[in-house]
């Protein structure tokens, strides 16, 4: 009896500290990460390689979903704003949620999915066919040669991703507003450019997506380095790469916000 | 160093992280229209300036001549002191006078010029003396609803005294 009510509480308690130590153990890797990556700065080309696999390759699907979320603010914002008889005010609707929230957060959500769960794929695997190992058989630090240029890719590639997504999304707001609905391209552009500020607005967009990219690639590089040398284990750790960063990067944009908000003024 | 296709991925990559960027800059956000060069600074004081920002426009005859530099509270005449921006390619009379306007309905407030008819133009530093505040939707609303109750005291002062329940207390 007292063995059955004792069980959810244990597991409860063992999850609370497994949950603690495993955000302690990731500091330390973050730690030891940025002290390992002078090598893999001094010796680029690794970090090149890995923006062409992470950055390059999710182009793709980074372009086409920006066009189409910016073709559904579009249209959902000229659907509102007719009610109010302000639809040229779309070009600020569109332009301002894509380069305040949405860019940084949806492309992040996109990169986590598409580029952080192969780099835990491929660090998991690597420790499971004991590349890992081998490495440091032969006096070559798997951190500097294998975690940090990944990491570094995830950094650079992030806020070059965003940017394109953003624009992408305003040039599908631009298709459904001006061309197919005919509001006023003068008006459109105009009342963009009179709204949207540049340092207030564009560069703390980048200033998110650059910190989205830091926290994807450790947590992505770190479950990868810490899954079990199993086939189940590195498949939990790439399932947990992709559910923790999309915590992670929804409740640091909740930070941002509130700290890069100034009111009114 | 021999060249590999990795580089010339890599090289594309950043130029179009970069040209989104230009993009966002110049096209997207005000940084191309922003830079009219050389300003000259004018203060003014205001019993009230309502919804003004910084950095919101300075118009004259309806066209962008400058922005607004700064606003903060004069503690000494409890007024607003708002240091105007002006564009140097623009001068104005000394006696010209400024309001707080604004945009449409339901627009936002900028600062409008009326020139004047004086020689001497306005300097760096000098002080624009005639300025009109910001108009508070409320107080017009009171000043009408005043207004209107002193036109005709007869007609509304039964219907205000009808519409008060009558108190409890004071009944014979």
């Amino acid at each position: 009896m007292l063995e059955r009510a004792r069980r959810p509480v244990q597991a409860l308690g063992h999850r609370v500290i497994d949950g603690v130590w495993r955000t302690g153990s990731m500091a330390r890797f973050f730690a030891l990460v940025l002290a390992s990556s002078g090598t893999s700065l001094q010796r680029f080309r690794l970090v090149m390689r890995e923006v062409y696999f992470s950055g390059v390759l999710s182009l793709v699907i980074i372009v086409v979903s920006g066009l189409f979320v910016g073709m559904v603010l579009g249209l959902q914002g000229y659907e509102t704003l007719q009610k109010y008889g302000a639809t040229e005010s779309i070009g600020v609707l569109v332009a301002l949620s894509l380069v305040r929230e949405l860019g940084p957060v949806v492309a992040a959500l996109l990169f986590a999915s598409r580029a952080g769960s192969a780099i835990t794929a491929e660090i998991g695997l690597m420790k499971v066919t004991e590349q890992l190992s081998a490495m440091d058989m032969m006096a070559v630090s798997p951190m500097s040669r294998v975690i940090a240029p990944r990491f570094w890719a995830g950094v650079i590639s992030m806020p070059m991703l965003a940017a394109l997504f953003e624009c992408m999304g305003v040039f599908g707001g631009y298709i459904v507003a001006v061309v197919l609905i005919g509001v006023d391209n003068g008006a459109f552009w105009s009342q963009m450019q009179s709204s949207v500020d540049f340092r207030y607005d564009v560069l703390n967009g980048m200033v998110k997506s650059f910190v989205f990219g830091i926290a994807i690639t450790v947590i992505a590089t770190f479950e990868g380095y810490d899954a079990p040398p199993t086939a189940e284990g590195v498949s939990r750790a790439t399932t947990r790469t992709v559910v923790s960063s999309a915590l992670t990067i929804l409740a640091l944009d909740l930070i941002l916000t509130s700290l890069m908000l100034r009111g009114g003024t | 160093m021999e060249r590999t296709t990795i580089d010339l991925w890599f090289g594309a990559f950043v130029a179009a992280g970069f040209a989104a960027l230009l993009v966002l800059a110049l096209k997207v956000g005000n940084l191309g229209a922003e830079r009219s060069g050389e300003t000259y600074k004018v203060q003014a004081r205001f019993d009230n300036i309502g919804g003004l920002k910084v950095r919101a426009p300075v118009r004259s005859a309806g066209v962008t001549v400058g922005r607004v530099a700064d606003i903060h509270f004069d503690n000494q005449r409890y007024q607003a002191d708002v240091a105007l921006a002006i564009d140097k390619r623009f001068s104005f009379p000394k006696d010209t006078s400024a309001a707080i306007l604004t945009s449409g309905l339901l627009g936002e407030n900028y600062v409008g010029l009326d020139a004047g008819g004086d020689d001497a133009k306005l300097k760096a530093g000098d002080r624009i003396a005639i300025t009109q505040s910001a108009v508070v939707l409320e107080r017009l609303i009171g000043q009408f609803l005043f207004s209107k109750a002193q036109e005709e005291p007869a007609a509304s002062a039964p219907a205000a005294a009808a519409a008060l329940p009558q108190p409890p207390g004071l009944k014979k």
